[in-house]
């Protein structure tokens, strides 16, 4: 076939499947989660049907109706009509419904009969429908909304042959499309579809006699006034002392790894090698290494979240705290997006998407960095196992552990007092904006999805540490070996390179917050992604102090700086702006450099004052 | 600001679903948003609320509420749940 590949577009509710088609039609692995607002990008990929027609298929964000309240709903509303630039109408709309919660779906399916392009409605999750012994006349319902239809069971093997199949059919025939009659719908049009879509429901759906009510049950006991609250707490307390407990043995085995390494490239290196020694083991080894150490942390903290994503828990965690963000002037459903961050800022702050007040989006995004990110975890780690005892409190709980959580803590205290205080100063007059979220029935996590979500993860971070940080690390190693040591020089070599001069030219800033020159060093790389301060930290020891530093730069740490300078540093990561891409991020989704700057200029100065603070009482108490 | 919504109450069995207890059972009558503690103007929360399914004749169940003022709530709608405050849910009248 040679023709141009034809264009088909996935349009529905939230949380019917879309994303889940998308990915089994094209092989590819976009983010599915079971709650709704998961997409909020169109995403474009290939396939070719059976008979061999090449089609470009469009994955877009959930909507109740073509309105467009939010620019999450906008991309699709745009992608349907056509108005969207550089796209050209689709030949063929995909209407996605979730087979087991037909209502809204359907009256979407009517507003979209009015845009006139050739249709085609797809009851997907048709397994559960089954299971749970709904049947649907398809028959009948096809002729009553006057679309063809077609089951699937998006993920599962085999799920989309139908699919596929009948898409060839429909494309075989040719398609007039017809002029759009649609119009923004009012109220009565609304009310008139729904009225419409339940009556068709009514006549082609039977209901089991028996309702599933194991959602329900769970939700009696997830949602509950007072435990549901402390579920919430107590899941959030134990992933991130999992984080640090379970990570362990895998950690130090990955350390071990690199120490022999690093031994091994200095034992077999013959004589006269010095630089390239040094820059495999300084630069590489201590450097990316340290980094990569923290490997089954990340993997760790995405489990959990990916697995609450799946079994459907998120909107309910934004149910619980619906009140309390409130409280600190947030919208509702600012929680997901903010949950995500954990994660990592970008996918949160892309996730504000789904909010549709401009005030209330930029409110979540201004915060959203304060979240504990991923690539904080490392930072943290290093001081925390440098400076904290693993020694067991309460019986249960490991010490360092609840330092962690409190960092967690710190940093979501934070950003919703930032929120509470931007609310009073910048829109203290504007209202509370509602909450209003589909809590989907929970799914059972599939351990692909998972497995496959994970390894996404994990293959990013490690990327991240061959692109990003090596090439940081290239330059440190650089700048803290040269220019070398005159003849004759006292001290250790690095004292007379670039970064201790760019070190030495930055510490009388610093100075107050008890940084040395070493950390100020550190920082500046720092800005491409977190995790490199650690590698830079380990890249300066090393080189300043020999083998036995590259060694554990733990060790190092807790030798060379007091205890007061470790407790400045923390806070400092808890809010500083040390992320450029996150910074291009909020450039990007607010559509200019203003959001961007208030950000950096906020957390950096939030970062000094309470370093300053932190150094200057831990030294008044004594903490050396 | 938010007058008492009960006040446009115009038969004594109708209540509003914001007033309504955890275990509620009810149909929707019809959608009034013209007083309720939302910041929506009332041409906007009715829509909302329509393309969220609260349409005349659906039959609604409070199934949880949250911790604090009981608010937010958990409501079944037909056969979907959707969760709102209380001050959303003013605009819906039920019997
Ligand atoms: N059992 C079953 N689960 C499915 C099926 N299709 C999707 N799911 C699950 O349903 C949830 C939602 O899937 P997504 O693909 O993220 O839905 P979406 O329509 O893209 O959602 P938004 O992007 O939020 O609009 C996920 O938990 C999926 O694993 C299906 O056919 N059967
Ligand atoms: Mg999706």
């Amino acid at each position: 076939m040679t023709t141009a590949s034809l264009r088909l577009a996935l349009v529905g509710a939230p949380n019917t499947g879309k994303t889940s088609l998308f990915n089994s039609l094209t092989g590819s692995r976009q983010k599915v989660a079971n709650y709704p607002g998961v997409t909020v990008e169109r995403k474009s990929g290939g396939f070719v049907t059976p008979e061999g027609r090449s089609v470009t298929v469009l994955d877009l964000p959930g909507t109740y109706s073509l309105r467009g309240r939010s620019p999450d709903e906008e991309i699709t509303r745009d992608i349907v009509l056509g108005r969207f630039d550089g796209e050209a109408v689709p030949d063929l709309v995909l209407c996605v419904a979730d087979a087991t919660n037909l209502r809204l779906t359907l009256r979407l399916v009517l507003e979209l009969k009015r845009v006139g392009r050739p249709m085609m409605l797809v009851l997907n999750m048709i397994d559960i429908a089954r299971r749970r012994g709904v049947t649907i006349d398809l028959e009948r319902m096809s002729q009553e909304i006057g679309l063809p239809i077609v089951t699937s069971v998006a993920v599962r093997k085999g799920g989309v042959d139908e699919l596929l199949k009948r898409t060839d059919e429909f494309l075989a025939r040719s398609h007039e499309a017809a002029a759009s009659q649609w119009t923004t719908p009012t109220i009565a049009d609304l009310k008139a579809a729904q009225r419409e879509a339940d009556r068709i429901i009514a006549a082609v759906v039977t209901l089991p006699t028996k309702p599933d009510t194991l959602t329900n049950r769970i939700d009696s006991v997830v949602l509950h006034p007072v435990g549901g609250l402390v579920i919430l707490a107590v899941i959030l307390f134990v992933m991130f002392q999992a984080v640090f407990t379970w990570a362990q043995p895998a950690m130090e085995l990955l350390s071990d790894g690199f120490s022999a390494l690093g031994q091994l490239i200095h034992d077999v290196m013959p004589e006269g090698w010095g630089l390239l020694q040094s820059f495999l083991q300084n630069g590489l080894i201590s450097g990316v290494g340290s980094v990569i150490v923290f490997l089954p942390q990340i993997i760790i903290i995405f489990l959990f979240i990916l697995l609450l994503e799946d079994f459907g828990y998120m909107a309910r965690a934004a149910f619980l705290m619906d009140r309390i963000m409130g409280g600190a002037g947030l919208h509702g459903r600012a929680f997901i997006p903010l949950l995500s961050s954990f994660a990592c800022a970008i996918p949160g702050i892309m996730a504000t998407r789904v909010i549709d007040n401009r005030r209330d989006r930029l409110t979540t995004i201004l915060i959203a960095p304060l979240m504990t990110c991923s690539a904080r975890i490392p930072v943290y780690t290093l001081i925390i196992s440098a400076f904290v005892p693993a020694t067991t409190v309460w019986g249960f709980v490991n010490l360092q552990g609840l330092v962690m959580f409190g960092l967690y803590a710190a940093g979501i205290t934070s950003a919703l007092t930032v929120s509470a205080v931007a609310k009073f100063f910048l829109w203290r007059d504007h209202a509370p904006a509602p909450f209003m979220l589909e809590l989907p029935d929970y799914k059972m996590p599939r351990l692909k999805s998972i497995a496959i979500g994970v390894f996404t993860r994990a293959k990013m971070f490690l990327y991240r540490a061959g692109t990003t940080i090596l090439s940081m690390m290239v330059l440190i190693w650089f700048l803290a070996s040269f220019p070398t040591a005159p003849a004759g020089a006292e001290g250790p070599a690095i004292n007379y390179s670039f970064a201790a001069m760019i070190g030495h030219a930055l510490e009388p800033l610093l100075r107050p917050i008890g940084f040395n020159w070493q950390i100020a060093v550190a920082l500046i790389p720092g800005m491409a992604a977190r995790e490199v301060a650690v590698a830079a930290l380990g890249t300066v020891y090393s080189i300043e102090g020999g083998k036995e530093a590259a060694d554990q730069i733990g060790q190092v740490l807790a030798q060379k700086w007091t205890l007061a300078t470790a407790l400045s540093l923390l806070v400092w990561y808890i809010f500083a702006p040390q992320c450029a891409s996150t910074l291009a991020v909020i450039r990007r989704e607010t559509g200019g450099a203003k959001w961007m700057v208030v950000t950096f200029i906020y957390m950096l100065a939030l970062a000094y004052a309470a370093s300053f603070l932190t150094f200057n009482l831990a030294q008044a108490l004594g903490l050396h | 600001m938010t007058g008492d919504p009960n006040s446009t109450q115009d038969n004594l069995q109708d209540i509003r679903l914001g007033h309504a207890d955890r275990g509620f059972v009810g149909k929707i009558i019809r959608l009034d948003a013209l007083v309720t503690g939302s910041s929506l103007s009332p041409q906007e929360l009715e829509q909302r609320l329509v393309e969220m399914g609260f349409v005349e004749g659906a039959r609604v169940e409070i199934l949880h509420e949250g911790t604090i003022r009981r608010d937010p709530i958990a409501v079944r709608v037909d056969n979907i749940t959707i969760a709102l405050r209380r001050s959303e849910a003013m605009a819906v009248i039920v019997e």
